[in-house]
């Protein structure tokens, strides 16, 4: 090969960058986030009432588009009332509804937020529930 | 070949793709194969093979230099040069090779030829740069921001990369730029090739399939976001466990991810065997990398091998007496 070191290491730096998440995860399995539900507020519903406002596969694909609908649904025409699939009403309000029962943000929200690299702007506009600091982030 | 044969040819190809993996998100068995076996087969050929055709180029002897040169060449001291299209040293290569690499310099010099009044005229035409530059740059943005599903936890840097791209803070999840920049130079390069009766005569299939490979991956990947969520958190559960070596299939991903995942695949795979290779090419290019320095230094043959003389005077003692003999008038007696 001609010019070989020159070409070893431009192929060297080609490999190394296209494994570059090989080698950051270093062959360790992530461990999958669960989102906690075991908050007060849910522990205190009966067990067939448990249920947020749409199914569990919908609210974990689609939530945030949900979200998205009920701002601009609330603020801009200043409708609060959000009929689900089932027929029920609910009252839109990130801060009285999701948040009444999903009040364990560090638990729930960020969960999979952080696992999957999400930066919601929620928390620009609305006051973030005040949690109790787990013992390793003080 | 014909034009409607060669875009009939890829698009079907394309479609082909998206049509097999979407049986296959079907069948549990098969996820199996489109979700980890043909990611894993097509990341090895991809690697292998790009380093099969480098080193193949490689072993390809240039023997004399021949960089392409538009330029002044130094000579003269007093005689202005142009350093960066006549480069004479190494130094001056490597600012050649950052500006071609970087900002597709060459692409930045396209010219348009057009007839005005009975004559041809030749003016710049900076949309192909533009649509390229786009194009290249969204796509390397977007490749690395696919970092936060592949790397647990998620690097920084790619958190930051994520928010920038998602600035606009269009809808939720946000609007990326680079999904707008990528969709919209693919499709200028691909109508480009159409429109313009010249590139449309001399564009083969093989111009073709990357395009709406390419294309295809992006809308793939804009309707998973946007249209037909999937559970991300299932998503990264199988591509981090790609990336760390303990594959898992996790349950109920949807049709689409797997169609997104094919044709990725398939773009890998197919990297090394096509026009694609100019990623690895650019740098290996002797038109581009070599420096100008053909009547400045000594350059050697590198198959030249010592010649086996037999000079006169070696001739003259074989043959002496003949030549005598013969009447033939002889150097040394």
């Amino acid at each position: 090969m001609y010019d070989a070191w020159k070409i070893l290491v431009g192929l060297a730096i080609f490999v190394a960058l296209f494994t570059a998440a090989f080698w950051m995860n270093a062959g360790k399995a992530a461990p999958v986030p669960e989102p906690k539900i075991d908050t007060p507020e849910i522990k205190k519903m009966a067990k067939a009432e448990r249920k947020c406002v749409e199914d569990k596969h919908f609210m974990r694909t689609t939530h945030m588009q949900l979200i998205n609908h009920w701002r601009d649904q609330a603020l801009r025409d200043g409708n609060r009332d959000y009929i689900n699939k089932d027929g029920k009403k609910y009252y839109i309000s990130l801060q009285n509804t999701c948040m009444k029962c999903h009040s364990n943000k560090k638990d729930f929200c960020d969960k999979c937020h952080d696992y999957t690299g999400v930066s919601p702007y929620c928390w620009d506009c609305h006051i973030a529930p005040k949690e109790e600091p787990k013992r390793n982030e003080l | 070949m014909d034009v409607k044969v060669s875009l009939g040819v890829s698009l079907g190809a394309v479609l082909a793709i998206v049509l097999v993996a979407l049986v296959g998100a079907q069948v549990s068995s098969l996820q199996l194969v489109f979700g980890i076996l043909v990611p894993y087969a097509a990341f090895v050929i991809f690697i292998l093979g790009f380093i099969y055709r480098v080193v193949d180029w490689g072993r390809s002897p240039v023997p004399f230099r021949i960089p392409t040169t538009c330029g002044q060449q130094k000579t003269l001291p007093w005689i202005k040069r142009n350093k960066l299209e006549c480069p004479s040293n190494t130094l001056e290569v490597i600012g050649r090779m950052i500006l071609e690499v970087f900002a597709f310099r060459s692409l930045f010099k396209h010219t348009k030829a057009e007839m005005a009044s009975g004559n041809i005229i030749y003016g710049g035409s900076k949309w192909l740069w533009l649509g390229a530059l786009a194009f290249h740059y969204s796509f390397l943005i977007i490749a690395v921001r696919h970092l936060r599903l592949f790397v647990e936890p998620v690097p920084a840097f790619v958190n930051v990369l994520d928010l920038v791209d998602g600035m606009l803070q269009i809808g939720a999840p946000t609007l990326y730029i680079t999904d707008i920049l990528l969709i919209g130079a693919v499709s200028y390069l691909f109508v480009r090739r159409v429109i313009v009766p010249k590139m449309r005569y001399i564009s083969l299939a093989n111009d073709y399939f990357p395009l709406f490979l390419i294309l295809g991956i992006g809308i793939s990947g804009v309707l998973m976001r946007f249209f037909i969520r999937v559970d991300i958190v299932s998503v990264k559960e199988l591509t981090v466990g790609l990336a760390s070596l303990h594959p898992v299939l996790p349950e109920g991903i949807g049709a689409i991810f797997f169609v997104h995942v094919a044709l990725v695949s398939t773009l890998f795979a197919y990297f090394p065997f096509s026009k694609l290779m100019h990623a690895g090419g650019v740098f290996l290019s002797p038109g581009r990398n070599l420096a100008n320095t053909n009547r400045a230094k000594m350059h050697v043959n590198p198959w030249n091998y010592p010649v086996k003389l037999h000079t006169y005077e070696e001739y003259e003692n074989d043959f002496r007496e003949k030549m005598k003999n013969a009447g033939i008038p002889v150097e040394r007696e």
